[in-house]
């Protein structure tokens, strides 16, 4: 449980002698409690209280990388179980499983998809992240000849290694060493082998327990085999076991400061149909997964998954923005229409989306107005006719397009008296207030 | 250290709500988070009501257009192939052939088209104007009237057309939908409006304003959850009804669910790209906290059955 002020004052010198650049021990131990300030600044705090609160201030759920390089996932470090109170930190990372009894060419097809995945989705690159190797041959050659095939075709992806022979396990991580690799099968039945072979590849370690209690009782084995980067597996395979036992480890790690379930959650979530699949590995996105192995990896069904996690993972304190400039939609000519709006993000891409339904090629002007939508913009006097003038002047669009004809939101009709007034020549046209009344609108205005 | 589940109790419940005549559904009804019945009881599963309208969908794309060919002419027989072919649960009835920009149909003409319906099928009926408020105020009481005896949801009402279409749920002893938009506070207001006019807060269904994957989604995912838990964890009263995620109708209009995939390759199939998003964008609402569903696909809503199958 994180430490009060008055608790952490009682472990310093209380000398206050300021060095630490506080006037006193206390008002530095208040900023250590608001976690604004970091104990290194007090030169001569004693060892035994270094280890209370480091202990104390450690993140509930513990941060590792999975894979090394650009593409590595972060994972852990969440505070909080609803994304209102602030945002989710590090969002989950996508696995597609590949098992040691499939062909050459479903293994080529599946590395392909994974290599293939990389989709920008605004401004942002989503991708599959990990591959899962998979033991299903129970055969330790096999399992290896996978894994080396897969370090040479795929040498930057993250890799976790699934199975519970440490023979299998042993020869299958070692292509991996150094990349932080996964290796995941770790029971209580074989953990003393399985994290020497872990800690020998740099390797973390991936229990795999059947209940929470069984994964508390594991995961502190594992750490006490001197082992700390660890991700979870409890046993949850339906979606109803997996909604619980994520939100009862969520919650055991925040509320509790419980610290055998303060590790990242792996879900196994393969399924016959991957449309169904990819239902089941949204509810690991919302509910607190960090790691979901998947069994397919079409493209239809990452986009939307990507999405999702995008979605889930967007800060909700800060307003989403898009940039602002005059966006082109299809391939508008000097004639196409000129349309503008407020760079809330939302807005944007309704707004851009029903431009493209309309299939008429236009000109989209977005101003920065903070975020805010149309009317809220408006209101906080970000979206005026000398501010709107001001834009589209230094736009450079004038020099783009033929006509002087600026279409603006219905919502702020009132506006276009002010606008024509600042911007000389030009004449302004008053849009729908909704935007699906757009397509309408622009097919009738071009026709 | 020994492992206790970390359970938690909450002392406030969502309403149930019971819809329809001869035939009934019931959704609603839980003392806890979304399908946490680990914890808490889970009485009723989300209910799914297929959206069907006045007017042939023009404006559907194709993938789900194609679906209804033949039956979407006639709302009659959409209702019929609904319920037989498909076997709805449920049917939302949307009128958007009385929008002024759309064929600016008469309340009479609402109204013939609900009778028609109301006589073809048996399940529950939700019944829903075209968004504009001052038409929607016009024609909802006149088929609120022609729907009495059915126990529908008639929708939606928002704060600037309630009073009227609250009224005429009332009087004809329907539940309503009170509509806001994506802001917890203007939703608790609507709701604190309407129990105020005497409408019982046991009738009214929250629609907090849908969005689609995507499409800010997360606005309707995090309005949802707050106000589950305002119900739930602080026991308001005004924030117990159960919540409507009105899917279908943001989830095909948007780009993900149009856009061909020999002119975005990397997207890959509309059809399988677009019965997913309509699917995953249910769930996700379910997992925040809607109880019914509006949705238009057949597969995506089979998928989406399936899921709180797993789930309940
Ligand atoms: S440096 Fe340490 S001992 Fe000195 S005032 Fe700061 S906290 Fe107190």
């Amino acid at each position: 449980m994180a430490l009060t002020g008055v608790e952490i004052f009682k472990l310093l010198p209380k000398t206050n002698c300021k060095k630490c650049g506080f006037p006193t021990c206390l008002a530095f131990a208040m900023k250590l409690a608001q976690r604004q300030a970091s104990l290194d600044a007090c030169p001569d705090v004693s060892e035994e209280a270094k280890k209370i609160l480091g202990e104390a201030s450690a993140p509930p759920i513990r941060p590792i990388t999975f894979g090394t390089g650009d593409k590595a996932v972060k994972m852990g470090e969440e505070t909080v179980l609803f994304r209102h109170e602030k945002k989710f930190v590090n969002p989950n990372a996508f696995v597609l499983e590949i098992k040691d009894t499939e062909d050459d060419a479903t293994v080529d097809s599946k590395l392909n998809d994974v290599l293939t995945s990389e989709i920008n989705r605004v401004g942002q690159l989503l991708r599959i992240d990990g591959i899962c190797i998979t033991n299903e041959s129970g055969d330790a050659g096999k399992l290896q000849s996978l894994a080396e095939r897969i370090a040479q075709k795929a040498p930057e992806v993250a890799v976790m290694v699934n199975t519970e022979n440490p023979d299998a396990a042993d020869a299958a991580l070692k292509p991996f060493s150094g990349k932080n690799p996964i290796l995941y099968g770790i029971t209580e039945a074989n953990a003393e082998k399985m994290v020497e072979i872990a800690k020998a590849n740099k390797a973390i370690a991936g229990i795999k327990a059947q209940g929470l209690e069984a994964a508390a009782a594991l995961t502190e084995k594992v750490k006490g085999l001197g082992l700390e980067d660890i991700v979870i597996d409890s046993g949850a395979r339906t979606a109803s076991e997996i909604l619980e036992h994520n939100t009862y480890i969520r919650r055991a790690a925040l509320k509790k400061n419980f610290k055998p379930l303060g590790y990242p959650v792996i879900n196994f979530v393969q399924r016959d149909e991957p449309m169904y699949e990819a239902l089941v590995a949204g509810l690991g996105v919302c509910k607190y997964a960090s790691i979901v192995v998947m069994s397919s990896a079409e493209k239809w069904k990452n986009l939307a998954l990507f999405t999702l996690r995008q979605n889930i993972y967007t800060d909700p304190q800060v307003p989403m923005q898009v940039e602002q400039k005059i966006y082109k939609i299809g391939e508008p000519t000097p004639d196409s229409p000129l349309l503008i709006t407020t760079n809330f993000s939302l807005t944007y891409f309704i707004v851009s989306g029903e431009v493209e339904n309309s299939k008429v090629p236009a000109y989209l002007a977005v101003m920065d107005c903070e975020g805010l939508s149309v009317l809220t913009a408006w209101a906080a006097g970000k979206f005026t006719g000398s501010k709107i003038a001001n834009f589209i002047k230094e736009s450079g669009i004038e020099n783009e397009i033929k006509h002087r004809e600026l279409i603006i939101p219905g919502y702020v009709a009132i506006l276009s008296g002010a606008i024509e007034e600042k911007l000389e020549g030009w004449k302004v046209t008053v849009g729908p207030r909704e935007a699906n009344a757009l397509p309408a609108f622009l097919r009738q205005k071009v026709a | 250290m020994a492992f206790a589940e970390p359970k938690e109790a909450f002392p406030g419940q969502v309403v149930p709500v019971t819809i329809g005549s001869e035939i009934q559904e019931t959704f609603g009804g839980e003392n806890t988070l979304p399908f946490h019945k680990f914890e808490g009881s889970v009485p009723n599963r989300p209910l799914i009501a297929y959206e069907i309208q006045d007017v042939p969908p023009e404006d559907w794309p194709e993938t789900v257009r194609k679906v209804y060919e033949g039956v979407s002419d006639d709302p009659v027989k959409w209702a019929r192939y609904c319920e037989d072919e498909l076997k709805a649960r449920s049917i939302a009835l949307r009128l958007v052939g009385t929008h002024p920009d759309s064929k600016n149909l008469s309340a009479d003409d609402a109204a013939t088209v609900v009778k028609g319906v109301l006589d073809a099928v048996k399940v529950p009926i939700i019944i829903m104007g075209s968004n504009h408020v001052e038409k929607d105020a016009e024609v909802l009481p006149r088929v609120a009237e022609v729907a009495k005896g059915r126990n529908c949801i008639i929708g939606k009402a928002q704060e600037k057309n309630y009073k009227t279409i609250a009224a005429a749920a009332m009087a004809n002893d329907h539940k309503l939908i009170a509509m806001s938009e994506l802001d917890i506070n203007l939703s608790k207001q609507l709701n604190i409006l309407l129990t105020q006019m005497g409408f019982s807060r046991e009738k009214i269904i929250t629609d907090p304003m849908c969005s689609a994957l995507g499409y800010g989604l997360e606005y309707t995912y995090s309005v949802m959850e707050r106000i589950r838990l305002a119900a739930l964890a602080q026991n308001d009263e005004v924030m117990q009804p159960p919540m409507l995620g009105d899917v279908g109708m943001y989830v095909w209009k948007i780009k993900e669910t149009q856009a061909p995939e020999d002119v975005l390759p990397e997207w890959g199939s509309l059809e399988e790209r677009g019965i997913l998003w309509e699917a995953m964008t249910a769930t996700s609402l379910m997992l925040a906290g809607a109880e019914l569903l509006i949705m238009r696909h057949p597969r995506a809503v089979e998928y989406t059955e399936r899921f709180i199958d797993e789930l309940m």
